[in-house]
């Protein structure tokens, strides 16, 4: 495609693949607070490296986990525990479908 | 404007009680939530069920939906022309929308959660973030919005223009609807599900001048030949009987462009070739599978019919069924 434009087209990263949060920064791409990031670290739904919340970082990934979560746990009126035990079983689902796709079905 | 049934959309009747109204809530939106369902119109379901759960939860926004509905059904040719001037319905604003997770608020539309014209005539714009819930609404400039590409985008780089909407609620509350174009690069490799960020690309603070970031969920169209499974993708390729028997070489597509392919003799429908890093690109390349599919011809000139005559006499003892058995 063709534009007719002769402005530079914006530069884009791919998260999953370059990018690292903060705590803040996570919580802002996710737009909440940080007492709702935080749960999501203490029950496992997350695992930022570092020890202390101010040393957080956040692997790339961690930005669709986490919108992932907050999504379901609002629509389904999941508790955080429960939200971890449903991302456990989608993320074993999604591997099961991909085997048995490699294996000839479809 | 659309008169919905909130009643109809939870499988309920008018006389249910709130605590039905949670029940129906939860099992329809665990069958139909994006996220979770393999139902070809969750979406659109999941839409319906959330905007008719949010009408009928709060009492006072119930109440104010039942009375809408008994003045339809009293004047239904236009309620909003009764007499006595303009009508309006008043909340206390206690649990207003129910929402505190404002994610998906904001550009590009697709997100669930986006209310009707209808639930808007009634209820006015609900602020998704939570308003009224005693929770601050988290300060960011950051936005969000799913766009889809085409595989080809994603295998070669490109440089695309997207279109993104954004409701704007103005002063009086009005909600209209902007239009953006960005042209972006697409990253070669991306892949779907994975996230673009544009900086500097989100909504700017009136005060401080900074500005939020963009995010951009990656979809695939649907491609009439290629699958897709993380980073591998898959087409079939059709082979006559003879090819697929005695082997050939013969041209296949892929995203890239045609390839030439050997196929080995006594292939069979279903066996996979695999072309190795011909997949996505990426620090760890996809693989290529390019699956057989055996086609057989048509005989319809009587050459072709004494073809699969000397066809089956070359075969006395051969029975199509008894490897069919074994495969299932």
């Amino acid at each position: 495609m063709s534009t007719p434009s002769n402005l530079r087209a914006i530069d884009t990263v791919i998260v999953e693949e370059h990018v690292h949060f903060t705590l803040d920064e996570l919580c802002r791409a996710c737009r909440v607070e940080h007492d709702r990031v935080v749960v999501l670290v203490h029950e496992g739904v997350l695992q930022p490296a570092g020890g202390d919340p101010r040393e957080w970082r956040f692997d790339g990934a961690s930005l669709g986990r986490a919108r992932l979560a907050l999504r379901l746990i609002r629509d389904l009126e999941l508790d955080v525990n429960g939200v971890a035990l449903v991302l456990d079983l989608l993320e074993e689902n999604a591997h099961l479908r991909a085997q048995l796709r490699q294996m000839g079905g479809r | 404007m659309t008169f919905k049934d909130y009643y109809a959309a939870l499988g309920l009747d008018s006389s249910a009680d709130q605590d039905a109204i949670k029940k129906a809530y939860r099992k329809l939106a665990r069958k139909y939530h994006p996220d979770v369902s393999k139902e070809d119109d969750a979406e659109s379901r999941f839409k319906e069920v959330n905007e008719a759960y949010h009408a009928l939860n709060d009492p006072e926004m119930r109440a104010a939906y039942d009375d809408r509905v008994r003045r339809e059904r009293e004047a239904p040719q236009g309620y909003g022309e009764q007499p006595g001037g303009p009508q309006g319905y008043e909340f206390s604003g206690r649990d207003f929308g129910g929402r505190d997770f404002g994610g998906g608020q904001g550009f590009g539309a697709g997100e669930p959660g986006d209310y009707s014209d209808f639930f808007e005539s009634i209820f006015g714009h609900q602020d998704r973030a939570g308003a009224g819930q005693g929770r601050r609404r988290a300060a960011s400039l950051d936005h969000h919005a799913k766009i889809e590409i085409d595989l080809e985008d994603a295998y070669l780089g490109a440089t695309r223009t997207v279109s993104l909407s954004m409701p704007v609620v103005d002063a009086q509350g009005r909600v209209t609807m902007t239009v953006r174009q960005l042209e972006i690069t697409i990253p070669k490799g991306v892949r779907e599900g994975q996230h673009l960020r544009l900086a500097g690309q989100g909504s700017r603070d009136p005060d401080t001048q900074q500005a939020g970031d963009l995010y951009l969920e990656i979809a695939y169209r649907v491609h009439p030949q290629f699958r897709v499974d993380g980073r591998d993708v898959y087409v079939d390729l059709p082979l006559a009987p003879w090819e697929a028997a005695l082997g050939a070489s013969v041209e296949a597509a892929t995203p890239e462009g045609r390839v030439e392919l050997t196929i080995p003799p006594g292939s069979r429908s279903g066996r996979k070739l695999r072309l190795k890093a011909r997949g996505l690109p990426g620090k760890t390349a996809g693989d290529l599978y390019v699956v057989l599919n055996i086609v057989a011809p048509p005989a319809v000139t009587p050459d072709q019919k004494a073809a699969y005559e000397a066809l089956a006499r070359a075969y006395p003892a051969y029975d199509a069924r008894s490897s069919t058995e074994a495969k299932r």
